[in-house]
């Protein structure tokens, strides 16, 4: 009976046989995920054990610590691991927080402006903006920051003034806070664009609907009918961008200024246009150490906090997702 | 045998934008809604600035820039810009790293959905793997790459790169390929569940009525019928792969040439070296880089929005025909 059918799919390509090879790819697939995670974090471990708690917080210069690691092989004494990344974490979060909360209301109303308000033309016109500006590459991005915001940042808005208040301590010449965090921003905001939208699409057009019968102006039933009801698709598209911004390297480590220096918001606006480094930047600043032991330990120290922290927006960002879905959101 | 093509039932009516009478205006909104909505056109406007000027800017720096002679000559030293070649080997390298990466992605991606959509026993196993799919797409492409070095540098995989005295060098554009395909899988693996997804229960079923086993109706009628969708994941994984750095910087090794492997048959001899792509040669070559030529910079960067530009085109391309045609998804 099987043979009239199997002159291809014969014992060869038989159900059983496709789905075991099926399978035992998708299984390879999740043990390589198992591994990444389980060889990022052995990898770490010299420096994590070596520091502790200490890992997270400052103290020291970091360029003296990263300099003595490297050393340390050299001289091949004993291999020295200190390293305080506070500065980096705070650039980190600084960058990041700064980039997706002004992503995040941006692309809410893009989002809401493309599904609702938008004249059929203009809508035409922003899906394709929205999609190239999501496809361009972090290093085009980064190379029209380097020669075209960070200039403009150091010659105009910085002032003499604030240079010399700060000479002593960091010198301001346009690598910055505000230069990363204006082009991370036009990177992670399409990526919002397009999620929010999809969401706001697939609300139930009755709810809205209902919402205008009762006499709500359309802006009003958006925003409250719509915009809320998508909230799984705005928690899901702030966690992606969140993750892009937070793994963002190259870009960041052409125009967020190469000191690891923490700026502090306490000495007034002056913090915006001060250097600094984030952690995934220094990964890529620092890659031609990745052969020297301690150093390959620190490096990967770095990237094992970068694995946990997208992993725990990821968590965050399931579980809000979830207790939202409760109520029979899309 | 023919190949069955499914036709798809022909486009619904396009609901569209409907006249719906008077459409309410805003003039009766209040004051704070009015603003809204002038917000919601200003970050509109302001993307499409952003998307104008990116284009623009590069375009004009890249055709004052770019000489036909820089696509057909390698880098070299040199002290001038004139003396310091092209980037024909970055150029080759894109594309060597972009054949690579989908060779492995799009076979991968594909299966790994087929099993999710027609196979996903045993139920845990399925719900994994689509967390594994979405940690992928979530994971910082730094740390994938610093896990690169890790498994390629292993004996097992010297044939994958150089390697003297037994040291494994763990560079090579077989390293990077591999770990750029881990970029686009996700890409892939939405794009063609959701495909597949949208294939109605009883296409399947007609097929199986007629003795088909489920191997031969994903291979003769599924595939082939969300083939826009495979396209689609295709070519976004193709422009996420060309546009990343941080994984090349990191695994084709921080040269700007091609470094083929000596007593190599030919074309392994260059795959299994390192070399350079044009987000590299960019990185390089911007003011921050080590090779600071601005002006070949720019012409890279044109060559490479180019890319992406063609890219895009492509998908729109894509959809547009699907939608004429028609396909459940659409």
């Amino acid at each position: 009976m099987e043979e009239q059918y199997t002159e291809e799919y014969g014992p060869k390509w038989s159900d059983q046989r496709v789905e075991r090879m099926l399978g035992a790819l998708v299984i390879f697939v999740v043990g390589l995920l198992l591994a990444l995670i389980v060889v990022v974090f052995i990898r770490a471990w010299p420096s994590f054990s070596h520091n502790g708690l200490a890992w997270f917080t400052g103290g020291g210069s970091v360029e003296d610590q990263l300099n003595a690691i490297a050393l340390s092989t050299e001289t091949g004494a004993h291999y020295v691991y200190t390293f305080h990344a506070w500065p980096m974490i705070w650039s980190t979060i600084l960058i990041t927080g700064g980039s997706v909360l002004i992503a995040l209301f941006s692309a809410l109303f893009v989002a809401v402006f493309i599904v609702e308000f938008a004249p059929e033309w203009m809508a035409n016109v922003l899906q394709p903006v929205v999609r190239f500006l999501a496809s361009v590459p972090s290093v085009i991005y980064g190379l029209i920051g380097v020669v075209v915001l960070v200039p403009f940042i150091g010659n105009h808005l910085v002032t003499e003034d604030q240079k010399a208040s700060v000479a002593g301590v960091i010198s301001l010449t346009g690598y910055s806070l505000l230069a990363a965090v204006t082009v991370l921003t036009v990177m992670i905001a399409p990526l919002m664009v397009s999620i929010f939208s999809d969401g706001l699409r697939s609300v139930k057009p009755g709810w809205l609907e209902g919402s205008l019968a009762l006499g709500v102006n359309r802006w009003r039933t958006v925003w409250k009918i719509g915009v809320r009801s998508a909230r799984p698709a705005i928690v899901a598209g702030t966690v992606l961008a969140t993750a892009r911004a937070i793994g963002e390297a190259v870009m960041l480590a052409m125009i967020s200024g190469s000191v690891a220096f923490a700026p502090n918001p306490a000495d007034g606006l002056i913090f915006i246009y001060e250097p600094s480094r984030p952690l995934a930047p220094t990964i890529v600043k620092n890659i031609d150490q990745l052969s020297s032991p301690p150093f390959n330990a620190t490096l990967f120290s770095i990237a094992a906090v970068l694995l946990f922290s997208a992993a725990m927006f990821s968590l965050a960002g399931y579980i809000a997702r979830r207790s939202m879905r409760k109520y029979g959101m899309p | 045998m023919e190949a069955a093509t499914v036709k798809a039932p022909p486009p619904p009516p396009k609901p569209g934008k409907q006249p719906t009478g008077a459409v309410e205006g805003s003039a009766t909104w209040r004051l704070t809604d009015r603003i809204g909505l002038a917000i919601c056109w200003g970050l509109g406007l302001l993307f499409c600035a952003i998307a104008i000027a990116v284009i623009v800017y590069l375009f004009i720096q890249g055709i004052t820039y770019l000489k036909v002679s820089m696509l057909t000559t390698p880098a070299s030293a040199g002290f001038e810009q004139s003396e310091t070649g092209g980037f024909s080997d970055a150029l080759i390298g894109t594309l060597m790293v972009a054949f690579l990466g989908i060779l492995i992605a799009l076979p991968a991606g594909i299966a790994i959905s087929v099993w999710l959509v027609e196979y996903g026993r045993p139920a845990a196993l399925a719900r994994i793997t689509e967390s594994t799919i979405e940690a992928i797409a979530g994971i910082p492409s730094i740390v994938l790459a610093l896990f690169g070095t890790v498994i390629f540098s292993s004996t097992a995989l010297a044939f994958l790169s150089r390697s003297t005295e037994g040291v494994v060098f763990g560079r090579s554009f077989f390293a990077a390929g591999a770990m750029l395909s881990l970029v686009a899988l996700p890409l892939i693996v939405a794009s063609v569940r959701e495909g597949l997804n949208s294939i109605p229960r009883h296409v399947r079923e007609a097929s199986y009525a007629v003795g088909k086993t489920k191997a031969a109706t994903t291979r003769r009628i599924l595939l082939p019928t969300c083939r826009p969708q495979v396209a689609t994941g295709a070519v976004l994984g193709l422009g996420r792969i060309i546009g990343d750095t941080a994984i090349i910087v990191v695994l084709l090794g921080a040269t700007q040439n091609f470094g083929p492997v000596e007593g190599a048959p030919f074309p392994l001899n260059y795959l299994r070296g390192v070399g350079t792509t044009l987000t590299n040669f960019v990185y390089e070559a911007s003011p921050t880089g080590n090779l600071n030529q601005p002006q070949k910079a720019y012409a890279a960067a044109f060559v490479l929005l180019v890319m992406v530009l063609i890219l895009n085109a492509i998908v729109d391309v894509i959809h547009r025909r699907a939608r004429r045609v028609g396909t459940w998804s659409s």
